[in-house]
C-alpha cells in the first residue's frame, strides 16, 4: 500500500484514470501513512473519515466516467485556509476552536476539482515565522536529518512548514501553502520539494486568514515541478469576492512543462551575493546558471539596487497590515474569549491569552509604525521603498525574462529544534531572497538543486514577470532535470 | 446679524458641519447584506460585516454612483482616483477593528451649496469634501445589568460624510444648510434624510473669534439627530463659549454631546484622550478609478435639482420666489404641484400654488398627514381650483368642498353636484334676492345712502345667507352696488 504514497501526483492521476488503483485505495494508503508520520507534527487537524467518504464519491464518479480534473488526488491544506465545518486555527490559540461556516475560494476550487483533503497542516501562528516554531500546536519536524547531527530534529522551515514536511515525507501528493515573505519557497527549499508563489492576484485570498493582505498569496507545494503546475491550474483564477484578484485566463501550466528555455534571458542580480551567503549555496547558484545556459538560455548580469532595503521594508509593511488585520480577533464574536470586567479588559485578556509572543511582537511593531508621529518615518518611507524595489524589477524585466537566485542564504535550516536563536532578527534574515518578490507582487518558484555537505536539501529560486508562471515552470523543470536531485529516502517513519 | 455683541465686544461665530448621510442602497457598501431599517437584530449581517477570518470587502458600485450623484449636486469636483483607508480602533460594534473610510483621497473634492436665509438673501457655503465610509453596528448598554448587546445590522452600511467649510455664522444658517442639504439628498434619492432614524446625522464644529482674528478653538458636537437640535446646540454652545471667553478663559478642544432633554451640550472626551486611528490604505481594496465617461453618464442621469427647479417654477409658472422655493424644496411638493398644474384646464398656476400651500397644507397639518398620504389627489385639487376659476363655486364654498374631499377623497365636481353647491350666476335670480333683502331692511338702506358705507358688508352677508353662500360674489357685488347707488 505504501507504494501508492511514493508516486507523484501526475503518476497518481494516470493510475486513477487507468483504474490501476482506486481513489479509496490511494486515500487509505495516505491515511495510514498519516498515522506513521504523526511524529512530524505536520497536521493540526486530521479528517481521515471525511477523506474516505470523499474518496468513495471520487470512485463513483470515476466509475461512471464522470471524473473531475483531479478526482481522487490526495492533498492537505495549510491551516490558514478556512474550511467549511472543519476547524481552522491559523496555528493560534485564539482560533483554537474556530469552525468556519464557509470554505476559502482556493480550497473550494480544489474540492470542485475532485481532490481529497487529509486535513489541516501546521504553520507558524498566523503564518508569522520561518520555522513553525511559533505554532500554538508545537513545531513540525523536517523529515530530513543532517549528517553532522543525525539525532537532532530540524525545523521544516515556515510558515508553510507542516505543508513542506508532509509532502517531503510522502504523506500527501501535493499541498497548499501561502507565501507572504517566502512562506512557500523557504520551507519547500528546506524540505527538498518544489514550491510556487504565484503573482499577487493570481489566486483568490478570500477565506485565507489574512496576515499581510498586500503580500499574501496562496500557492501549491509538491514533489515535482509538474505536480506543482497541475495544482496551480486548479487553484488559480479570478474571484469576484476578492477585489485584488486578477481577471485573466488561467493557462494549462503543466502543458508547457517541457517547452524548454531556448533563447530565454536569465538575470543574475549582483546584490543577491550577500554577506552570509553560504559558499555551498553560492556554488549551486553558479551550477544553476550553467544548467540554464546549457539548455539554451542566456545569462545576463543585472542590478536590483534597492535589494538591501527589502528586508526592513518588509518587516515594517507586513506587521503594519497584520496589526490591523488581527484586530478582529477580540473575543467578541468568535474565537477564544477571556472575560473581563470591562470591554477593554475583555480585549486585553482575550488577546493576551490568545496570541503567542511572535504575533504580539508583530502587532506591536505594526501598531508603532502606523502611529501618529512615526507613520511618515516608517510606514510611508517603507511604502516608497516598496515602489523603488518594484521599479528595480520592472527595469530588470526589460532586459531579462526571469531572475535566478538562491531561495535562502544558508544551506538548509541548520537550526535544531530547541536551539533556535533568541534574537528574532536572525530568523528574519532567512527571508532575505524571498521577500522582494512579495513586495513586487511577482511570481517565484523554489526548486531543489542538490544537497549540502551535511546532506540537507538546497533550493534555487526563479523569479518571473507578472503572470510569468509558465516561464517559471519551464525553467524550473530544466533545473529539476539537470540537478538530478535525490529526493528524501522513503522510510516508514522519520 | 453678522456679529454677536458680548459684554466685552463683538464676537463672530464660526461653524463647520460634518454630515453623515446613509446612502440609499439595497446592499451594504462592501457586502451583499440587506440594509432595510428595523429588521430583527443581527439578521442582516454577512461574514464580511461580522469580520470573519479571510472575508474580504468588495465595493458596491451602486453606492459609488450615489456618491458621485451627490457630489455633482454639490457642484463639486469628482476625483477620478480615490482610495479607501482603514481607520483603526477597537469597539464591540466594529467587528473588524477598523472602519473602511476614505482619508487622504476622497471621491468628491471641493464644491458648494447655496442656502436661502430668512431675509431673502442667498449665501454660498463651501463644501470641503465628500467621502464614502462604512457605518458601525449599534451597542445597547441598557438591556442587561452587566452586559452590552450588539446589533450588527447597521455594520457595513454605506455612508457619505459631507464636510463643509467653516462658512456658517449662526444657528439660522446651520439649520438652513441642513434643510437644504436634506432636500437635495432626498431629491437625488441618495439619502432618505430621516434624522430620527439616524440615516442623517450631523457633527457640528463651533468656535468664536473676534472679528478679523484667526479661528478660535472649536468644540465638536457629535451625532446631532435633528435640524432643530442642531440649532439649539449651536445656540447653547455660542452662549457657553462666549461666557468662558469673556471671563478670560480658554475653550478646550473636545467632543461634546447635545442633550435635547436638558437643551445643553456636555463634554464627551477631550483632545488629549483622542484616539490615534492609524489610518493607512486598505490593502484589500484597489484604488477606486472612475473614467470621465462614467462620471458623465451619472451626470446625464441626474434629476432636476431644487435650485434649478425653483428657477423654472418662477419662469414657467410665474410663481413668486416664496412659492417657488416652498414647492421646489421638497421633491413630493414639486411632484404634487406639477401634476396638479398638468391636469388643470384653467392652468391657474398661482391659484393652485395658493390652494396647495395654504388650504391643503393646513388640512393635512390638522390631520397630521404627509403630502404623500394626502386624501386629496393633485388632480382633484386642480379640479377644485378649476371650479373656482370657471365661477362654478366661490372660493368660500371651495373651502367647504376641500374639507369634504379631505374626508371622502371624492371628486370635487361630484361633491358640488351632489350637495347642490353650484354658484348662482343667474342675474335675475340674484336681483330678486337682493331686492328682497333691501326691502326687508329699509332703515339700513336709508342709513347706507346717508353715508354709512360700512353697511355694504352687512347687505352682502344677508344676501349670501339667503343664497346659502352659493351666489357669485362678483355679481352680487356689482348688482348690489348698482341698486344701492340708484
Amino acid at each position: 500500500m505504501t507504494d501508492l504514497c511514493k508516486i507523484t501526483l501526475a503518476k497518481a492521476l494516470e493510475g486513477l484514470k487507468a483504474k490501476e488503483f482506486s481513489a479509496t485505495e490511494l486515500t487509505k494508503a495516505h491515511v495510514s501513512r498519516m498515522e506513521d508520520l504523526s511524529n512530524l507534527n505536520a497536521f493540526i487537524t486530521t479528517t481521515p473519515e471525511l477523506a474516505l467518504q470523499e474518496a468513495q464519491k471520487s470512485d463513483e464518479r470515476i466509475q461512471k466516467g464522470e471524473a473531475l480534473p483531479l478526482d481522487g488526488i490526495v492533498i492537505a491544506n495549510k491551516d490558514l485556509f478556512c474550511t467549511q465545518n472543519v476547524r481552522t486555527t491559523a496555528a493560534s490559540k485564539i482560533l483554537e476552536n474556530f469552525i468556519p461556516p464557509y470554505e476559502s475560494t482556493v480550497t473550494q476550487k480544489l474540492k470542485d476539482a475532485g481532490t481529497i483533503s487529509l486535513g489541516k497542516l501546521n504553520l507558524d501562528e498566523f503564518a508569522m515565522g520561518s520555522s513553525t516554531l511559533t505554532s500554538h500546536f508545537g513545531s513540525s519536524v523536517n523529515p530530513w536529518r543532517s549528517k553532522k547531527f543525525p539525532d537532532k530534529k530540524l525545523f521544516p522551515g515556515g510558515s508553510s512548514g507542516g505543508s513542506s514536511a508532509i509532502v517531503a515525507a510522502y504523506g500527501a501528493l501535493g499541498v497548499t501553502g501561502t507565501d507572504t515573505g517566502g512562506s512557500i519557497r523557504q520551507p519547500a527549499s528546506f524540505c527538498g520539494i518544489v514550491g510556487l508563489k504565484p503573482t499577487y492576484g493570481r489566486c483568490s485570498r478570500r477565506g485565507i486568514v489574512a496576515f499581510a493582505s498586500s503580500l499574501d498569496q496562496a500557492g501549491p507545494m509538491a514533489r515535482t515541478v509538474e505536480d506543482t503546475a497541475i495544482l496551480l491550474k486548479v487553484m488559480a483564477g479570478f474571484d469576484p469576492n476578492d477585489a485584488t484578484s486578477v481577471n485573466m485566463p488561467v493557462p494549462d501550466y503543466a502543458s508547457v512543462l517541457k517547452d524548454g528555455i531556448k533563447g530565454k534571458k536569465i538575470g543574475i542580480p549582483k546584490e543577491y551575493l550577500v554577506e552570509g551567503l553560504d559558499a555551498e549555496m553560492d556554488d549551486f547558484w553558479k551550477k544553476g546558471m550553467k544548467w540554464l545556459e546549457e539548455n539554451g538560455a542566456e545569462i545576463i548580469n543585472i542590478s536590483l539596487p534597492h535589494t538591501k532595503y527589502a528586508l526592513p521594508t518588509y518587516y515594517i509593511l507586513a506587521p503594519a497590515e497584520a496589526s490591523s488585520n488581527l484586530s478582529r480577533y477580540d473575543g467578541v464574536r468568535y474565537g477564544s474569549r477571556v472575560e473581563g470586567s470591562s470591554l477593554d479588559e475583555l480585549y486585553e485578556n482575550s488577546r493576551s491569552a490568545g496570541f503567542g509572543s511572535e504575533v504580539k511582537r508583530r502587532i506591536l511593531i505594526g501598531t508603532y509604525v502606523l502611529s501618529a508621529g512615526y507613520y511618515d518615518a516608517y510606514y510611508l518611507k517603507a511604502q516608497k521603498l516598496r515602489s523603488l524595489i518594484s521599479q528595480d524589477f520592472t527595469k530588470a524585466f526589460e532586459k531579462v525574462d526571469m531572475i535566478l537566485t538562491p531561495t535562502t542564504p544558508t544551506a538548509a535550516f541548520a537550526i535544531a529544534i530547541g536551539e533556535e536563536p533568541k534574537d528574532p532578527v536572525s530568523m528574519y534574515l532567512n527571508d532575505i531572497f524571498t521577500v522582494t518578490t512579495n513586495l513586487a507582487g511577482l511570481p517565484g518558484i523554489s526548486v531543489p538543486c542538490g544537497l549540502s555537505n551535511d546532506g540537507l536539501p538546497l533550493g534555487l529560486q526563479l523569479i518571473g514577470k507578472p503572470f510569468g508562471e509558465e516561464d517559471l515552470i519551464r525553467a524550473g523543470y530544466v533545473i529539476e532535470q539537470a540537478a538530478g536531485f535525490t529526493p528524501l529516502e522513503f522510510k516508514e517513519k522519520y | 446679524m453678522k456679529y454677536i455683541e458680548g459684554k466685552t465686544g463683538p464676537w463672530e461665530v464660526v461653524i463647520g458641519l460634518e454630515v453623515h448621510a446613509q446612502i440609499i442602497s439595497k446592499a451594504k457598501l462592501f457586502s451583499g447584506a440587506d440594509t432595510s431599517f428595523g429588521a430583527e437584530p443581527n439578521t442582516q449581517v454577512s461574514f464580511v460585516d461580522a469580520g470573519f477570518p479571510g472575508m474580504l470587502p468588495v465595493i458596491n458600485t451602486f453606492c459609488v454612483t450615489q456618491a458621485i450623484k451627490t457630489g455633482l449636486a454639490l457642484n463639486a469636483k469628482i476625483n477620478e482616483r480615490s482610495v479607501f483607508a482603514r481607520k483603526n480602533y477597537f469597539y464591540a460594534d466594529l467587528p473588524s477593528g477598523y472602519q473602511i473610510s476614505q482619508f487622504e483621497h476622497p471621491i468628491v473634492g471641493l464644491g458648494y451649496l447655496d442656502i436661502e436665509l430668512e431675509n431673502g438673501e442667498t449665501k454660498r457655503i463651501g463644501i470641503t469634501r465628500l467621502h464614502m465610509e462604512q457605518d458601525a453596528g449599534k451597542s445597547f448598554h441598557d438591556q442587561h445589568p452587566t452586559k452590552s448587546y450588539i446589533d450588527l445590522n447597521r455594520a457595513g452600511v454605506a455612508l457619505m460624510e459631507i464636510v463643509s467649510e467653516p462658512d456658517l455664522r449662526s444657528s439660522e444658517e446651520v439649520m438652513a444648510y441642513l434643510k437644504k442639504l436634506r432636500a437635495l439628498l432626498r431629491c437625488l434619492e441618495t439619502c432618505d434624510g430621516n434624522m430620527e432614524e439616524g440615516s442623517m446625522r450631523a457633527d457640528v464644529n463651533v468656535s468664536l473669534r473676534r472679528p478679523g482674528e484667526p479661528f478660535g478653538t472649536r468644540a465638536e458636537i457629535k451625532n446631532v439627530n435633528s435640524i432643530r437640535f442642531a440649532g439649539q446646540a449651536v445656540e447653547y454652545e455660542i452662549a457657553r463659549q462666549m461666557e468662558i471667553l469673556e471671563e478670560g478663559g480658554t475653550i478646550v478642544q473636545e467632543t461634546r454631546l447635545f442633550d435635547s432633554a436638558k437643551n445643553e451640550t456636555r463634554s464627551m472626551r477631550s483632545k488629549e484622550h483622542a484616539q490615534d486611528y492609524r489610518y493607512f490604505t486598505d490593502p484589500d481594496l484597489p484604488p477606486l478609478i472612475l473614467t470621465k465617461e462614467e462620471i458623465e453618464a451619472v451626470k446625464a442621469s441626474m434629476p432636476e435639482l431644487p435650485d434649478s427647479k425653483k428657477a423654472r417654477f418662477m419662469s414657467e409658472y410665474g410663481l413668486p420666489s416664496y412659492d417657488a422655493e416652498l414647492l421646489s424644496g421638497e421633491k413630493e411638493n414639486a411632484l404634487f404641484y406639477e401634476s396638479a398644474v398638468k391636469s388643470s384646464t384653467s392652468k391657474s398656476t398661482k391659484l393652485i400654488s395658493n390652494w396647495m400651500l395654504g388650504e391643503l397644507f393646513a388640512v393635512l397639518n390638522k390631520m397630521n398627514l404627509a403630502l404623500k398620504d394626502s386624501p386629496i389627489s393633485a388632480e382633484n385639487l386642480a379640479k377644485l381650483v378649476d371650479l373656482i376659476t370657471t365661477d362654478v363655486i366661490s372660493g368660500k364654498i371651495a373651502k367647504d368642498v376641500l374639507l369634504i374631499m379631505a374626508e371622502t377623497s371624492d371628486d370635487p365636481e361630484k361633491i358640488v353636484e351632489e350637495k347642490g353647491l353650484k354658484q348662482v350666476t343667474d342675474t335675475g335670480a340674484i336681483e330678486k334676492i337682493i331686492d328682497e333683502v333691501l326691502s326687508a331692511n329699509p332703515d339700513k338702506v336709508t342709513e347706507y345712502r346717508s353715508g354709512k358705507d360700512k353697511l355694504f358688508g352687512f347687505f352682502i352677508g344677508q344676501i349670501m345667507k339667503v343664497m346659502s353662500g352659493k351666489g357669485n360674489p362678483g355679481m352680487i357685488n356689482d348688482i348690489l352696488k348698482k341698486k344701492l347707488d340708484a
